[in-house]
């Protein structure tokens, strides 16, 4: 099977983010990681490898940093990467998002295209199922188990409150995959060695222009998120905030 | 004409989805200050009886969209139903909460249409002429405020609890409701679901605790969870986690608070070493009582704290546990 996997840098979880100066972004001088739901999408495809053999290429968009993704990728093993580079892409809505990425790749036959069930950083969940549509393929999201089949594949979604469903579908095919789908592995030194030597193609913003449009959607601004809620802060040793925390127990959660 | 709003409403296996609800108040809100009419469509297959639910409140009207072909929830059926609905219906703008099953069709069905989706709003405002929603960012971080920069219709899904369901205003009388039949052509349904179905019986009930010590990617290593099980001993109650942590299988799948788990609303929920996600957020949120503890001041879970520390848990945790247990035994 011939998988690719669309992956995401976005800032890491415990960095602090701080908004840049006309209040529509955030400053790019922060940490960055991939996003956690497209590290169990690039495992899953490369287990899926494993077991039917094939080719895995890891696809992202933006700036020269991202390609950190893609070499983490390779490292893992996946076979090649492409590299949407340039820092205009950081601003695609998921529509174009998504055109982008189906022009990148129209001279390729994929049988399966992951992405992870959404990103931490805008948070749409939107981009697989779009691709998935631009291409007529079928798509199935929050996905926690693949099988193969004669007709194509059975997939496991997860549903709300603790139920799943089996659904079959045929090939080529688009899913969005949940975390905790498998366990990720880790980068082993020889593979980082060979990542080095593995095929990157780089894809410019210029290359893929004329199947942009508009941006369908604008943000207006970024800021930080009104509180709803008055939060009383406690302060002190560990003891002396244990004693404040019981007093709040007993007198105001009224559970002791 | 006034610009109508067009509510799509979810039903599961011929029951309705509360959420619903709140979108039906989400898009009364919206047209109290637009001047919008409202409707509401829902679909699938021989749901005509929960149709009087939506009737009852004060809509312009309620249509059942029907066909033996939505019987069972897949997205190409649903998407070539609705297109076919909007195209006549002509909305300006369609709601609908932000469930997995919405999460499924509704960028579909945007794309179908030429269309973009502005997903997991949590609130909105008039700007002028111009509606403007508010999402969340950055995992709750930060807020953005979104404005549609395309001709009608425009698609929103809305966060669950972001809008109060017993807020639907209701009818002077009721709503009617009519019945299309959905003509949905063979072979356009690519994929074939099967009933959905529980993994195991569940074998713990969270919703029924009241008291919730959870813990999250804060709490380090597997062995770290033993601090807060003392804790939720010490106070009589359940433990329980976010996602990563079940994940990771630190805690059973069933202990998971938060959109793929359970939704409570505990008297007492103590969130250790939770930063706040959005989907753990909608499953606790509703807590009578939020107390949390991160070492991150800017953590997103502290927006919703009536109670916060900020600190290390690993000295906290011991501490309260030995002043719980010494309140209990009547110190």
């Amino acid at each position: 099977m011939k998988i690719l996997v669309c992956m995401k840098q976005v800032p890491q979880k415990d960095a602090p983010l701080k908004l840049n100066e006309s209040g529509t972004w955030i400053r790019d001088d922060v940490s960055y990681e991939v996003n956690e739901p497209d590290a169990f999408a690039l495992e899953e495809a490369l287990r899926q490898k494993e077991k039917h053999t094939g080719e895995v290429v890891v696809i992202t968009a933006g700036p020269a940093r991202s390609q950190q993704v893609l070499r983490e990728g390779l490292a893992k093993g996946a076979d090649r990467a492409i590299h949407l580079e340039d820092n205009g892409f950081v601003g695609l809505d998921a529509f174009n998002m998504a055109k982008a990425f189906v022009a990148a790749i129209k001279d390729e036959k994929f049988d399966l295209i992951f992405t992870g069930l959404q990103s931490d950083d805008y948070g749409y969940a939107q981009t697989g199922v779009i691709m998935a549509e631009l291409l007529g393929w079928p798509h199935a999201t929050i996905i926690m188990e693949i099988q193969k089949t004669d007709a194509g594949i059975k997939v496991k979604r997860e549903l709300e409150s603790g139920f799943f469903q089996h659904v079959s579908m045929p090939l080529p095919a688009v899913l969005t995959i949940q975390s905790g789908i498998n366990k990720l592995r880790y980068a082993t030194l020889l593979g980082i060695k060979q990542a080095k030597n593995k095929p990157l193609r780089k894809v410019t913003l210029d290359e893929v222009k004329s199947a942009l449009g508009d941006n369908m959607q604008k943000i207006e601004k970024l800021y930080i998120p009104q509180k709803t809620k008055k939060t009383e802060m406690l302060e002190g040793s560990p003891g002396e905030i244990a004693k404040k925390l019981v007093d709040k127990l007993r007198n105001d959660v009224r559970v002791l | 004409m006034a610009d109508t709003i067009l509510v799509i409403a979810e039903q599961r296996e011929g029951k309705l989805n509360r959420v619903s609800m709140e979108t039906i108040a989400a898009a009364q809100a919206i047209a109290a200050a637009t001047g919008a009419t409202v409707e509401a469509a829902l679909f699938g297959s021989g749901i005509a009886g929960i149709a009087s639910e939506f009737a009852a409140k004060k809509l312009a009207k309620v249509t059942v969209i029907e066909s033996p072909k939505l019987a069972k929830y897949e997205p190409d059926g649903v998407v070539a139903a609705l297109k076919d609905f909007i195209g006549q219906k002509k909305p300006t703008l369609v709601l609908m909460p932000h469930t997995y099953q919405v999460r499924d069709f509704a960028p579909q069905l945007a794309t179908a249409l030429q269309r973009t989706l502005i997903s997991d709003a949590i609130g909105f405002r008039k700007d002028g002429d111009k509606l403007v929603f508010t999402r969340q960012m950055f995992q709750g971080k930060f807020a953005a405020d979104v404005s549609f920069a395309c001709p009608a219709p425009h698609f929103v899904t809305f966060q669950a609890g972001a809008f109060r369901g017993d807020k639907a205003e209701a009818g002077a009388s009721a709503a009617p409701v009519e019945t299309v039949n959905a003509n949905i052509a063979d072979g356009v349904q690519r994929n074939q679901p099967e009933d959905p179905f529980k993994e195991a019986k569940q074998a713990v009930d969270l919703t029924q605790a009241e008291i919730i010590v959870s813990v999250g990617r804060g709490i380090k290593e597997q062995k770290n969870i033993e601090l807060a099980k003392a804790l939720a001993d010490s106070l009589g109650g359940e433990i329980a986690a976010s996602r990563p942590i079940c994940d990771s299988g630190w805690l059973p799948m069933d202990r998971q608070i938060g959109s793929s788990g359970q939704t409570v609303s505990p008297k007492l929920y103590l969130a250790v070493g939770i930063s706040g996600a959005i989907q753990h957020i909608v499953g606790m949120k509703g807590s009578r009582s939020i107390i949390a503890i991160n070492k991150d001041a800017e953590a997103p879970i502290f927006e919703i704290a009536d109670f916060g520390v900020v600190g290390n848990l690993f000295d906290i945790l011991p501490a309260l546990t030995e002043e719980v247990k010494k309140a209990k035994a009547g110190g």
